[in-house]
């Protein structure tokens, strides 16, 4: 069982770190939809 | 001089004695009396909004028309003069429109399949969707009660013999893990607000604390559903890494052979006695690991489109193929759109990734019964990955037998050969 439950922790810390890694790569909407000319910081 | 102040006295005053009765001639909609052939009482209202009633008579006084401004205005109607062309390229292209930022969606002005999307995912998808799920539940509950738990015929023997290293579980549960998360989410994004919120418009017995409570539900189920948005958008990223996990584990063997139509001539197992052999899947293990890779890809894909909006238009070009295909004329249809609004490949990707997503959740929750309480021994292949040997042998006789024989031979043997 210790399979499954490292898998359902893998899921859980997937989940939490995508959003980091997305904005990391520029992915983040404000990114996405606002121009060149656009200071988001 | 005298003359000229004389005339100008002599205008204010007669403009003093005018001004009244212009503004008495002046009479405003409202002052109007309802002629009594369009004159409608509560009851004509209720009748016509339950359909039984006359068609109302527009006041004309009161149009639309009859308020805007007038053609000279700046924000005036064309009237006659209305532009066909100019209407029919807003709302069947993006012609002539500019935009500074946002994108190809941006241009869109009008969306006139917008309501189509709405209606068919609240009606028919939410409608058949759930049905699907209720009709596979109520299928395995009557196979329970007809044919009951799959027993080891001939007992558990007590000898363990490795099925799935710890690996293939992990690659297992993270894709199990990721995607009934994914499914309760996305079955709660499409049912919430239809069997959660009582709708005060419509519910006339409600009082106004009923109301007042009706809203606070809704601010609570708004809330669960951002909750629910964040879950589903960022555990999808678990459900395909386990996806291409397991293809890599499995693709070998699960590619069809004759064996598999020996099983399922035998119904694997159900129709005559004895269980038909099998190698390390049997030809309905076969058929759920497909269907996962085949639909599990097609929701990841639409979903990825769904991820990124307007970024991964497809269905146009799919279309396009399946037009040429002929595929639409197989199923007596019309050819499929092949001009697309940005907004309409995100409705397309929705509509596909939901009627698919449930086609696999159907699969899976009898892929669940079979693993758990459908048959004895079959979760341990699963839980602590040694299955009992009398199982193996009964379920997947073949890969028994290559791996008794490769332990024979001394070779290092794998759990999956």
């Amino acid at each position: 069982m210790r399979a499954m439950f490292a898998a359902f922790a893998a899921v859980i810390i997937i989940a939490i770190a995508a959003p980091f890694v997305l904005e990391q790569f520029g992915f983040s909407s404000a990114e996405r939809y606002s121009a060149s000319d656009v200071r988001l910081d | 001089m005298r003359v000229l102040r004389e005339i100008a006295i002599g205008m204010l005053a007669a403009l003093a004695f005018a001004l009244p009765a212009t503004a008495q001639g002046v009479s405003t909609p409202a002052d109007q009396p309802v002629p009594p052939e369009i004159q409608q009482s509560l009851d004509d209202i209720l009748a016509r909004q339950a359909g039984t009633g006359e068609r109302r008579q527009p006041r004309d006084f009161d149009s639309a028309a009859e308020q805007a401004s007038g053609i000279s205005n700046q924000l005036g109607t064309l009237g006659g003069a209305s532009d066909a062309e100019v209407w029919e390229a807003l709302r069947f292209g993006t012609s002539g429109v500019k935009v500074s930022a946002g994108g190809d969606q941006a241009r869109v002005v009008m969306q006139d399949r917008g309501m189509w999307w709405h209606e068919y995912r609240d009606g028919p998808l939410a409608t058949y969707g759930g049905y699907l799920l209720l009709a596979m539940i109520g299928l395995l509950v009557l196979f329970y009660v007809l044919r009951g738990r799959i027993r080891i015929s001939g007992g558990p023997s007590g000898e363990k013999i490795l099925r799935f290293t710890a690996i293939e579980r992990f690659g297992h549960w993270l894709l199990a893990g990721s995607f009934i998360l994914l499914g309760i989410t996305g079955l709660f994004s499409l049912y919430a607000r239809k069997v959660m919120l009582p709708d005060p418009g419509t519910e006339s017995g409600l009082n106004t604390e009923e109301v007042i409570m009706a809203r606070q539900d809704g601010a609570l189920v708004e809330t669960l559903l951002l909750a629910s948005k964040w879950v589903h958008n960022n555990v999808s990223w678990a459900f395909m890494i386990a996806l291409v996990m397991v293809f890599v584990f499995w693709v070998v063997h699960n590619i069809p052979n004759k064996t598999d139509l020996k099983w399922f001539a035998q119904g694997g197992g159900i129709i005559g006695k004895g269980h038909p052999p099998a190698k390390k899947f049997n030809g309905g293990q076969k058929i759920i690991f497909w269907s996962v890779i085949l639909f599990g890809a097609s929701i990841s894909i639409t979903g990825l489109s769904l991820l990124f909006p307007f970024e991964l238009p497809m269905f146009a070009k799919t279309f396009v193929i399946l037009n040429d295909m002929g595929v639409p004329g197989l199923l007596g249809m019309d050819p499929y759109p092949t001009q697309l609004a940005p907004h309409e490949e995100m409705q397309f990707a929705q509509l596909w990734h939901a009627i698919v997503a449930f086609v696999l959740m159907a699969i899976i929750i009898a892929h669940i019964y079979i693993g758990t309480v459908g048959m004895e021994g079959a979760f341990d292949a699963m839980g602590d990955g040694e299955v009992d040997l009398n199982w193996a042998k009964e379920h997947h006789s073949l890969w028994v037998e290559e791996v008794q024989a490769a332990d024979k031979s001394g070779a290092q043997a794998t759990p999956a050969e």
